[in-house]
């Protein structure tokens, strides 16, 4: 009996695995090429990236055609991939001052050093169907790249390199500070290697921000500005741009490792304000050492994913407000519940079979209703 | 154009990365040696969905070689789709011999149940683990709870067990009764059923429990007492198969499944998938049942 009934489990799972295959390919159209996606689903490859933990554009692509688009397993195929990489090395601090910048905008003033610039963003689009790219063909997307690539002034282009940051007004000004928050952990510790502990140092809430969910951190973002936390910031800076990584090698020379494409916002926010005017009150005067500084709140995610990166910075500045009764000021309620592939995985294990726990369960409730000695309030079937 | 080399078509040894695997094997002896603490541990992400057993196969892949020998089950079975799912993949990956002859394995993987048939001193039981926090459902917050064990101050517990029994007259906990290991640490089995709950103690097996979502590593060795929370007055009790006969064996003495059939007709089949193939060759493998006083 045993044998035969393995047997079947296993027929089920090969005929599940072909089946889906099937489904993905019934429609009999040309396969989609690795290139195909990598090109033009940059914006699906950069989501996977950035929840996959893995910086990789063929690899998400692959990942993408594989799951026919599921955002959820794209980042689920990248992280067990990952689990077969070894951790070689660590890069140096990136530092994003030096992103070529290839969009940047500051809600926080009218004009910015070195300018607002929109570049490629759907933002200003109007959201409306356009079958005229039915239409389109090799041809005539050569003509459009001729048209922009016409726009482009070479010599102006050499100029333009990197940029400083608008948080450096706020620098210079003194009202945001470069201090951390007392018994603030400095360690960098690597939440891919060891098990998040609480309250988490800011170097593993930040890791697990930038590799969470997008969808979950928009939940715990918008919410902030719902009146479940601190309120609603201003975008110091955002922008997206490509940002050079390091490493150092094992004989102590510092290796160029090429670019990757990040989106970095910076939240600026009063909740540091707040605190400290507080703290002021509570001696009965206001040093200089007290003054009230405006927060910044921090987001940096892989690629092209401004959504996310707002809403990072948003909960960054709730979470170092703690308040039990906002769930975005809570480090174990955003931590945990935004985390793409646990909450997926956790999820979707309600599918399996549960019988043995739910007669344990049977067990208690019918024993005590035979008892008789008081009545469940729900006893079903 | 991508160059072919950048997919591996073959994976490393037990899939996962050689140093993380050391540092999950570093965390087990951790917990070995201290009976029924969670250990903390990196749980590298797996192939299988995170709540699928994710837990047991970091233990599982990290423990195995090739002269082992794995029994997978799900719910006592052998044939569950999960089972067979992860079987498949850690041979894949290990390259082992696989039973479903409980007393012929080496490492016995298993969701929700221990065997029947009492396990000897070659054997592990490495149990997945959904949520290996007892606590959390008197305190949601971890770093609470770790406190709280620190101190080992269970009082919450004890009285959410007391509640249950003013309210229904019973303790009410189902699977995964909270125990005490080494009269120290209060934790969760994992949800196996009460039935299995009393031998855990003093076996000759060792048990790990892992909790990959969690991120935790449990054991409790061989020889560890371990102790269902009960009061003086208000016992621990088994489930209860009174007057109940397996349909396919005959046999009262072992874990039943309820199968209802189309007219609302239910039968029990004895749940241990193994245990059962044996009883009807007409083997008796040796048992430890515990019966309610």
């Amino acid at each position: 009996m045993g044998y035969v009934a393995v047997k079947g489990g296993q027929d089920a799972i090969a005929n599940a695995n072909e089946l889906v295959e099937y489904y993905r390919l019934k429609g009999r159209t040309e396969p989609v090429r690795l290139d195909q996606v990598k090109t033009q689903f940059r914006l699906a490859i950069d989501r996977a990236m950035g929840e996959g933990s893995l910086y990789a554009p063929e690899h998400a692509a692959l990942a993408l055609i594989q799951v026919e688009g599921d955002s959820f397993e794209a980042a689920f195929h990248l992280r067990a991939y990952r689990t077969t990489l070894e951790r070689r090395y660590y890069s140096e601090v990136m530092n994003t001052r030096e992103m070529i910048v290839e969009r940047r905008i500051s809600s926080t003033f009218r004009e910015i050093p070195g300018g607002q610039i929109l570049g490629p963003t759907r933002d200003y689009s109007m959201r409306l169907l356009e079958p005229a790219l039915l239409q389109q063909s090799l041809g005539s997307i050569d003509t459009f790249l001729e048209k922009v690539q016409g726009y482009l002034e070479p010599e102006k282009l050499h100029g333009i390199t990197t940029f400083g940051k608008v948080i450096d007004l706020f620098q210079a000004e003194g009202i945001i500070t470069r201090e951390t928050q007392e018994g603030d952990n400095r360690r960098v510790v690597d939440v891919t290697r060891e098990a998040i502990k609480f309250p988490a140092p800011r170097s593993a809430v930040l890791q697990m921000l930038a590799r969470a969910e997008t969808g979950g951190l928009m939940c715990m973002g918008y919410s902030t500005m719902r009146g479940f936390a601190v309120g609603h910031g201003t975008i110091g800076e955002l922008r997206v741009g490509r940002v050079p990584l390091r490493v150092v090698d094992a004989r102590g020379r510092r290796r160029y490792l090429g670019r990757i494409k990040v989106t970095e916002c910076e939240m600026v926010g009063g909740a540091a304000k707040r605190r400290a005017a507080k703290r002021g009150e509570k001696n009965g005067r206001s040093s200089s050492k007290e003054r009230p500084t405006l927060s910044v709140g921090y987001g940096l995610c892989f690629g092209q994913n401004e959504t996310k990166a707002i809403c990072m910075g948003m909960v960054d500045t709730a979470l170092r407000s703690p308040d039990p009764l906002s769930p975005a000021s809570s480090q174990e309620f955003v931590l945990h519940h935004t985390e793409c592939v646990e909450g997926y995985g956790f999820t979707n294990h309600l599918k399996l079979p549960h019988y043995v726990t739910f007669q344990s369960e049977l067990d208690n409730i019918r024993r005590v209703v035979k008892a008789g000695e008081q009545k469940p309030q729900a006893v079903t079937g | 154009m991508v160059a072919a080399t950048k997919f591996q078509s073959s994976y490393h040894y037990g899939f996962i990365d050689e140093a993380t695997k050391k540092e999950i094997r570093r965390k087990t002896l951790k917990a070995v040696c201290i009976p029924g603490y969670q250990v903390p541990y990196s749980s590298p992400e797996m192939p299988i969905s995170r709540g699928w057993g994710t837990g047991g196969l970091h233990l599982t892949l990290t423990l195995i070689g090739k002269s082992d020998v794995l029994k997978i089950i799900d719910q006592g079975s052998d044939a569950s789709v999960n089972a067979c799912h992860l079987r498949r993949f850690v041979q894949m990956m290990a390259d082992c011999a696989v039973t479903f002859d409980t007393a012929q394995a080496t490492i016995i993987q298993s969701r929700h149940r221990v065997p029947e048939e009492i396990l000897t001193n070659r054997q592990i039981l490495v149990l997945q683990v959904p949520q290996p926090e007892v606590l959390r459902g008197v305190e949601r917050f971890e770093a609470r709870t770790r406190q709280m064990h620190g101190e080992a101050d269970y009082s919450k517990i004890w009285v959410s067990l007391y509640e249950a029994y003013v309210r229904f007259g019973a303790t009410m906990r189902g699977s995964g009764y909270p125990i005490k290991v080494n009269r120290r640490y209060i934790t969760t089995p994992s949800p196996i059923p009460r039935w299995d709950t009393p031998n855990l103690s003093m076996a000759h097996c060792l048990y790990l429990f892992g909790a990959g979502r969690e991120k935790r590593i449990q054991a409790i060795p061989p020889h560890t007492p371990v102790e269902p929370l009960e009061f003086e007055d208000v016992k621990f009790r088994v489930e209860e198969f009174a007057g109940i006969r397996c349909s396919v064996s005959g046999e009262s003495r072992a874990f039943m499944d309820e199968i209802f059939n189309g007219e609302g007709h239910r039968r029990h089949v004895i749940n241990d998938s193994n245990f059962l193939d044996k009883l009807t060759s007409g083997e008796r493998p040796p048992q430890r049942v515990f019966v309610n006083s």
